[in-house]
Parts: structure tokens; sequence; C-alpha cells
């Protein structure tokens, strides 16, 4: 069985911010070759995987993009400002270790006094944030850094106590290894349903990769698989049932999606067949993938899949491996389900 | 184009209300087109044959509508009570003159004297709330002889060349595109385009979705106007773009990540034929490629605009050598898009 540390380090290595998905997107199309029949992407930069089968069309996204930056000037000093891609809380940034995608590193800081009292002080935005990849002047930046490039959190990706991992983009590349671990099981199984795996671009943005993909294979059911944050940390100001290590959620409703009840029975009724567990997720901010294929065309019935995450857009976020491995189960189980809506 | 944009910043089209501009573009370039043809949300379209067929359908397009007003009630004393239409500043609008209503009747915007304010008041700048339009009558029966509910209300702002090669308008963004796409029109192209004239960009990109369904491009090009914040007092890392640097190219805004695959060979070939160009420096605002691009099964987009100073206010101010780099870059993709 593929192992959830070792594919979550192979797509960071790849991942970069919405827009700039082709280079995890080869890593992604060499690994899920062997489990379908075809493989292609499309204008927005979709990795479309197809296992044909006789039943419903059923469309399954976790998104490949991850938040992060864009270069847009260089000062004379050398030092970088830059454009937040996706939202990102610009506290969590101060100190942050960056990498471009050409693998300069930096750190992102904040002007002024450079410690997160002195910034809780001034107002903390991207637009007093930068960049600083030790250039001495703007002719040295220049050689190492174009106005245009992106850079992601340059953390580590490890197991912790407990078999929690932690890792920066486990939004959304965590569900992306789930999305794969369910390809691998679902390799050699006849297929009950026509299944088409898509790791979706551009969501942190707008689920704009959903919205064309969803056009273009126009499915007859959508499960998407996201995270989903927490309530069991200190003092959450939102109060929330989902905790780490209980499962994956299956979502009820977010900011972007009412799920279709058939949708979300359809999902609970595979996790009490199969013995999976899973817990019940209400979500009051937040969008996925979700949203946009059930406004597609006609209108389409979708649910979601959520792994949950805790210090989500931070980075440094925290999953428990079990609850990655169990939302595959749980999709790999529903979408052997015969669909009767 | 000077003389195109100067007729097409002299029109009057509030998103929705667009039939002046239209009917204007519709005339000049009706015997230069293959095809032409408007939907029902008064978008139009225009296809024109060049020497050669393309593989990859391009379409160009710039939007018609600009920011403005309508009345959403007249007081009784025959005042005109604004609702806005876009964003605009409220803190540029008092004493702007105006036309009011499909009349166009002359008004100004006013507000209270200053010595019946509380100093609360002074301290913040007026909302649209609190102003409103006297066209100079003398009761609300008056004014509804010229003026109804739900009536447009347009800056009254001439055509004019001043300084260093600068022209002030209203609506230059985005007539300019519009005066740049007939001017294209009119000439020779190299491949087989695709031109749209978008309705409502400035209420939330509305026409352009219907564009995009309808052509189904695979490549977007939009020419804007884009903010241009190279004035005093602001960091040089925050000014977006400046002046006199030539046509501003999109990285990422709003509501698109612009295609790099597309944008680098253009830029290159660019610089190879010594046409101007500067990257938009922020990644704020938004242009129709944010519905162009995502329409059906979605397309590559690239951006274009004029760097334009108070940009959504009565005096729209361009750099004239900017606009003529900016044609320059646009003939240039018309012609390099063709061949990918």
């Amino acid at each position: 069985m593929l192992n959830v540390l070792e594919l979550q380090k192979k797509l960071v290595a790849a991942a970069l911010p919405s827009g700039f998905e082709h280079k995890v997107a080869d890593v992604i199309s060499e690994i899920v070759k062997p489990y379908v029949d075809e493989v292609y992407v499309d204008a927005l930069g979709n990795v479309i995987a197809h296992k044909k089968g006789p039943g419903k069309k059923i469309m399954m996204p976790a998104h490949m993009d991850t938040i992060g930056f864009m270069a847009t000037y260089i000062d004379d000093k050398g030092f970088i400002r830059v454009t937040n891609i996706g939202g990102i809380s610009a506290v969590n940034m101060v100190a942050t270790p960056v990498r471009f995608e050409n693998g300069v590193k930096g750190i992102m800081q904040i002007e002024g006094k450079a410690d997160l009292a002195s910034a809780a002080r001034n107002a903390v935005a991207m637009s007093n944030m930068f960049i600083d990849i030790g250039a001495k002047s703007k002719e040295e930046a220049e050689k190492l850094v174009d106005i245009g490039m992106v850079a992601v959190f340059d953390t580590e990706t490890k197991v912790i106590f407990n078999d929690h991992l932690v890792s920066p983009y486990c939004d959304d590349l965590i569900c992306c290894v789930s999305l794969i671990l369910a390809m691998e099981q679902l390799k050699d199984v006849e297929p009950v349903n026509d299944l088409y795996y898509v790791f979706s671009t551009q969501e942190e943005v707008g689920l704009r990769g959903a919205i064309t993909s969803a056009y273009h294979i126009d499915p007859d059911f959508g499960i998407a698989l996201d995270v989903c944050p927490v309530g069991d940390t200190p003092a959450i100001s939102v109060p929330m049932v989902v905790a780490l290590g209980k499962g994956p959620t299956v979502k009820i409703k977010d900011a972007s999606v009412i799920c279709h009840p058939k949708a979300v029975e359809f999902l609970r009724k595979a996790a009490k067949a199969n013995d999976i567990p899973y817990q019940n997720e209400l979500l009051l901010a937040g969008g996925t993938d979700t949203a946009a294929i059930q406004k597609t065309r006609g209108g389409v019935i979708a649910g979601c899949i959520s792994v949950p995450t805790r210090y989500i857009h931070s980075p440094q976020e925290m999953v428990a491996i079990s609850d990655v491995e169990n939302a595959a189960k749980l999709l790999a189980a529903a979408v052997c389900q015969e669909i009767d809506f | 184009m000077k003389e195109l944009l100067k007729k097409l910043t002299d029109l009057d089209g509030l998103a929705g209300y667009e039939d002046e501009v239209r009917e204007f573009i519709e005339n000049e370039i009706k015997d230069h087109v293959d095809e032409m043809f408007t939907d029902p949300m008064g978008n139009l379209y225009a296809f024109k044959k060049g020497a050669k067929r393309r593989e990859k359908k391009l379409l160009v397009s710039a939007h018609m509508d600009e920011v403005g007003f309508l009345v959403h009630s007249i007081t009784e004393d025959g005042m005109l009570k604004l609702s806005q239409v876009g964003g605009i500043d409220p803190r540029v609008l008092v004493g702007r003159r105006m036309k009011a209503g499909h009349k166009k009747v002359n008004g100004i915007i006013s507000i209270k004297a200053i010595h019946l304010t509380t100093p609360e008041e002074r301290k913040v700048a007026p909302q649209l709330a609190s102003l409103y339009v006297d066209i100079g009558s003398s009761s609300k029966k008056q004014t509804e002889e010229y003026v109804r509910v739900g009536d447009p209300v347009y800056f009254n702002s001439d055509f004019i060349e001043f300084g260093d090669n600068r022209i002030k308008a209203k609506a230059i963004d985005d007539r300019l595109g519009c005066a740049m796409m007939i001017e294209i029109i009119k000439g020779d192209i190299e491949y087989d385009t695709w031109f749209g004239f978008s309705v409502q960009e400035e209420i939330g990109i509305r026409g352009a979705r219907v564009l995009g369904n309808r052509v189904n491009p695979d490549i977007s090009l939009v020419l804007e106007g884009t903010t241009a914040a190279d004035l005093p007092n602001v960091a040089v890392h925050a000014q977006a773009c400046a002046q006199g640097k030539g046509g501003v190219i999109s990285l990422i805004d709003g509501k698109t990540v612009y295609d790099r695959e597309i944008r680098e060979p253009i830029l290159k070939k660019a610089d190879e034929e010594g046409i101007k160009w500067q990257y938009k420096t922020a990644g704020t605002g938004a242009n129709d490629n944010g519905a162009i691009h995502i329409a059906k099964d979605g397309c590559m987009a690239f951006g274009l605009s004029a760097p334009l100073r108070y940009i959504h206010s009565a005096a729209n101010v361009l750099y004239w050598p900017d606009a003529e780099e900016m044609l320059k870059m646009a003939k240039l993709f018309i012609k390099e898009s063709g061949a990918l």
C-alpha cells in the first residue's frame, strides 16, 4: 500500500500556488496512470483521470493548488514584495520560511522591528511584508527571482506523536493523497460507476478548476475531498464538534454549499456498511469544489468528504494519518455503491 | 484612434444602458467585419476573417459600460438622490457637473453648506446618502418632467488634452479598449479573430460571462484600463503601475491567474520589437477575463491594460504614448497568438 508520509512529501515538493499546478500535475499523473484507463490535462490544468465503468458518472475532485505568494516588486536593497495567492492570514506569515518555484529560499518578514509583538501593534497586512532572500542589492535579487515568480511555504513534512502528520499544504495535498489511496484500492475492482478522479486547480482562488472540469465532465454525482477545520484546539472561537483522529467527515454544509441530503446519506451508508468511522461536519466558513460541481450546467447532486485539519492555511497544518486513510476507504466504498438518484 | 476615443468618451453608457455606445461601435465596424450580432444582454459580437485560420480561437474584448449613478428618489424640492452603479469613491463627487436622465439635463452634485455641518460631519468624507444632484428645478413635479426615478446620471466631463501628452475624460476605462478594437477591426488582421464589446463589467463582469459562453474561446485577450497610483506619497511597491511605461500586463488579480505559457513568448517578442510594457505589481482588481477564462471548459487568459490615473472618477487621465504602446502590443498578440 502507498505510504501517506512519502506521498505527501512527494506532492509538497512539487506543489505551487493556484495557476501554477503543472509540476505537481506531472507528478500526480505519473503516480495515478496505472489506476485508470486514461489521464489528461485540460485548459485550466486540471488532471482528469478516468476509470471507465457502466454506472453513473461520478466526479471526485481534490485540489492540487496551494496558497502562496507571487513576487510583484524588488526594491533597491533586494527585498521582494509579494501579493498573496489565496487566503493568507498575514499574522501567520511573520518569520515563515518560503521557497520560490526555482528553489530560491527566503523568509517572510514585516516592516519595522521583526517580532510578533510589534507586528501585532502595527497593521499586519501583506502590503507591509516582504521576502528576504539574502540578496544585497536589486541586481543580485533579480538574478534569482523574476517578477511573477511564485513562492510557497518552505516548512517540513513530518510525523509526530500519535501518528499525527505535520506539513504545509495538508490543504489540500493530503486529500490528493487520500484520492490516490482510494484509486489504488479500486485498481483491480470492477467499477460499478464511471469514475472521474480530478486533481483540480485554482480552488484557493475561487474553485476555478472545478468549475471548468465539472462543465467538461458533466457528472451525475460529485464527491469532493477537502480539509475541514476542527473544534478540538484551545479557545476556538467558533464551536465545532469535529476532532482529529475520529474519522473523516461527511460534510452537511459550509459557506459555499449545502450538500444534497441524498449525497450525505449516500456517504453515511457507505461508512456504516464498512465500519469506517466518520464525523458530521457543519462548517460555518470556507468553501469547496463541491459548490462548483453542484451549480454545473443544470445542477448536480454533490457531497464532500473532509479530512479534519488543525491550523489550516498556516505553514504547519496537522492531520491524523488514520483520518487520511479512512477518507480514502470511505470514498472507495462509497463509489462502489449503486446510485439510485 | 484619439479621435475615436474622444467620440466614445463623449457618449454615455452606464452599466445596463450601453445602447448609445453599442450603436456607435456597430456603425463604425459594420463594413469591416464578416459577422456581427448582439445577445439579449447587449453584448456586441464581431467576427473578422484574417489572412489565415488559427488553431486556437481568440476572443479580444473590452467593455462598453462605465461607472455612474441611477436616480433612486426625487426629493419634495426636486433634488435627485443617487444610487451608485460600479465602484466610485464618494470623496471625489462633491461639486461635480452631471448629466441627468435620458434628456441629459445639467446638474451639480451638492451637499449642505459647511456652516450647517457638525464638527463630526466635517471630519469624515461625505457619503453618497448625504449628497444630491441639483438640476435647477424648483419642485418635484418640475424635476419629473425631465428626470424619472431609475434614470441614469452621468459625469459631465469633456475630453481634454493637457500637459505632457495627457488626456482627461470620463470613461476612458474602458472606451479606450473599445477604440483600440475598432482601430484593429478597421485594419487588416493576420488571423481570424472574434471581438466582443461587453456590457456590465463595472458591476461584476456580468456581460462577459455570456460572451465567454457564446464564443467559447481557447484564448482570451482583454483590453482594459487599470489604476496607476504613481502619485506623491504612494510607496513605489504599492503603485501597481505607472504612466509612461507602456501597456500593463496582468500577472494575477482578484479573478484570474494569467497563463505564463502564453504571456512569456508574447513579451519576448514585444521586447524584440521594442514595444514598451510593464507588469501590474498588485494582485487586486479584476476584468472580464475573470468570467471568460472559466466559461464552459475554460481557456487561457492575457490581460493588457492602460495605466490610468483617477480611474472611476469624472476625470480619468491617460498618457497618450501608453495607449500607442498598448495598441502595438494588442496587434502583436493577435498576430503571435495565431501561430500557437
